[in-house]
């Protein structure tokens, strides 16, 4: 067999994405993000730099915000992955997302996939420790390190923030303290 | 990406033996070899997955200090209660590099071994010794302002981009090697290899070795540590340059001092020479700035990086002084 065919054979692998398993002859050379779009066609997760600079792609690896273009396809055989498609329990909508359409917290759109991963993971974090710790609150700074890896070019990030707030505050892991415009 | 085999390997047993096959590399979390290997910079034959090996411990060494196994992720590094009560320089340096994301991937070995962000390393068409041996240095004419002006040679500039490794380096830190017939053990510093006229020799490390694990010394009641990193925006970018300095204190009196620097130079540097004006002594700002002058002493600048000579002595200074008054938990 020519090398480069030996070395790209595909093989069966099963992969967990939003709790359905799918069985999929992959090839070692495909990132997890080729992989969710492109033959998933779970196409909300976005693909930006490719290069780890965005975030635009970022999805949850057992729970826990990793870079899909960073990630080889077949690394997260028995790992459950969450993406975009994921959030929404049918046609409710995750709170996170509901605050975002409130307050208009997208523009174009690219980056909120990632960012709306990203959030889930840190709201759901808060919550797990407050079990142990009744005081735990989000504070802004928390959510804006959360973020960091995340570029959006539209919005400005406040809107955002905003909104992961008041998802915070409507789960009791937010208080608020200042007016929300102050520090524009 | 150009194809590649790859294995997933449960045993060390296996991953030495795959290894010493030309072309293999290791993937641990892969933030930075996916990177290389999309970039086509690293195009492996094989790539072997050890994140299946039992390296995710952190746990106190009998002769006190802790050991950190080489997979364990750069974020639970960084925010495990030992290592932010006993050595916050190094808690402080890993969360001051990458993002978050990147930091629940990336492991403690990879880091370590992650290649250098030279533009010219990275776009993988300029002459460059490190990439291309024998084809010479693109910084050495060309624009130079991100790279090294201490362990340089003329045929490599290319920094170290590490935070992690400099708080390493100033904690004295040893890097298990496993592998080859011996288990060895090399402090940091003699991990990494200066350019000279191979700048694609990096490290210590040889085929079918694997870091398995980083020892962290203990560090004496009453040390105090900084680590002080400055950059071209306040987030998610790489040292323009950085401090990290620990300082074993008795009472008001520094007894022993470890100074580190990134962004400036080839790898994890340490400066003896400006550390040792600080043993046994009082601080003081005076002594601080002379120890900062010393540190950059054999400091070889040119043009667009000039401003980092100045830029680190005020770095080492001001990280000294945030050092000096900042007491163990
Ligand atoms: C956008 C971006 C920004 C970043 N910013 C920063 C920053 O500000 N500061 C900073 O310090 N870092 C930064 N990084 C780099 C990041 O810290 C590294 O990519 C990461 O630490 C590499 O770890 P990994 O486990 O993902 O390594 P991998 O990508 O899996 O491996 C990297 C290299 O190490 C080798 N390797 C891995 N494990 C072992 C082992 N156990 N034994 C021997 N060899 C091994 C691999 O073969 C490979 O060559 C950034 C990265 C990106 C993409
Ligand atoms: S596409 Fe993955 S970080 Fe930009
Ligand atoms: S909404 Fe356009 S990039 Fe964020």
């Amino acid at each position: 067999m020519p090398i480069n065919a030996e070395r790209s054979r595909k093989k069966l692998t099963s992969l967990k994405v939003n709790g359905r398993v799918y069985e999929k002859a992959l090839s070692p050379i495909s990132t997890l993000l080729e992989i969710l779009r492109e033959d998933l066609g779970l196409t909300g997760t976005k693909h930006g730099c490719e290069l780890g600079e965005c975030g635009a792609c970022a999805v949850l690896l057992n729970d826990v915000p990793v870079l899909s273009c960073l990630t080889l396809a077949v690394e997260c055989e028995g790992k459950e992955i969450t993406t975009i498609e994921g959030l929404a329990d049918g046609n409710r909508l995750h709170p996170l997302q509901t605050a975002f359409a409130e307050l208009g917290a997208a523009q174009c759109g690219y980056c909120t996939s990632g960012i709306l991963c990203v959030a889930k993971s840190l709201l759901d974090k808060a919550a797990q420790e407050k079990k142990s710790n009744p005081g735990r609150e989000l504070s802004r700074a928390e959510i804006k390190e959360a973020l960091s890896g995340n570029i959006c070019r539209c919005t400005g990030y406040l809107k955002i923030i905003e909104a992961i707030e008041l998802t915070a505050e409507r789960l009791n892991l937010f208080h608020r303290c200042e007016p929300v415009r102050e520090d524009r | 990406m150009k194809p590649f085999r790859y294995h997933r390997i449960k045993t060390l047993q296996e991953a030495s033996h795959l290894t010493q096959e030309p072309g293999a590399v290791i993937l641990a979390g892969g933030t930075n070899l996916i990177d290389m290997m999309r970039l086509e910079i690293m195009n492996p034959a094989a790539v072997v997955d050890i994140q299946s090996l039992p390296l995710n411990q952190i746990e106190t060494l009998p002769s006190g200090g802790f050991r950190i196994g080489s997979l364990v992720r750069n974020s639970d590094l960084a925010f495990h209660p030992s290592i932010q009560k006993e050595y916050p320089v190094l808690s402080q340096a890993i969360l001051s590099g990458a993002s978050p994301q990147i930091r629940n991937q990336a492991t403690v070995g990879g880091n370590l071994m992650q290649r250098t962000r030279c533009t010219y390393f990275r776009d993988g068409i300029s002459p460059c010794s490190k990439r291309n041996p024998g084809t010479g240095c693109s910084a050495e004419h060309g624009y130079h302002r991100s790279h090294a002006v201490l362990g340089i040679s003329d045929s490599c500039s290319a920094t170290h981009p590490s935070d992690m490794c400099v708080a390493l380096a100033a904690l004295d830190a040893q890097i298990v090697l496993e592998g080859k017939k011996e288990k060895r053990t090399v402090p940091i510093t003699e991990f990494y290899l200066l350019p000279q006229n191979t700048p694609w020799k990096e490290t210590a490390l040889e085929p079918a070795e694997i870091i398995t694990a980083v020892d962290l010394p203990e560090l004496p009641e009453g040390t105090r540590t900084c680590y002080l990193k400055v950059r071209d925006r306040s987030s998610y970018e790489f040292a323009l340059v950085s401090a990290a300095v620990v300082l074993e204190f008795n009472q008001n009196q520094i007894q022993k001092a470890r100074i580190a620097l990134g962004g400036i130079a080839v790898k994890p540097w340490r400066v003896p020479e400006a550390e040792k004006l600080l043993h046994h002594s009082t601080p003081s700002k005076k002594l601080f700035q002379t120890c900062a002058e010393t540190a950059l002493k054999g400091a070889k600048p040119k043009k667009d990086n000039e401003f980092k000579v100045e830029l680190a002595k005020r770095v080492i200074l001001h990280a000294l002084s945030l050092a000096s008054k900042t007491k163990k938990e």
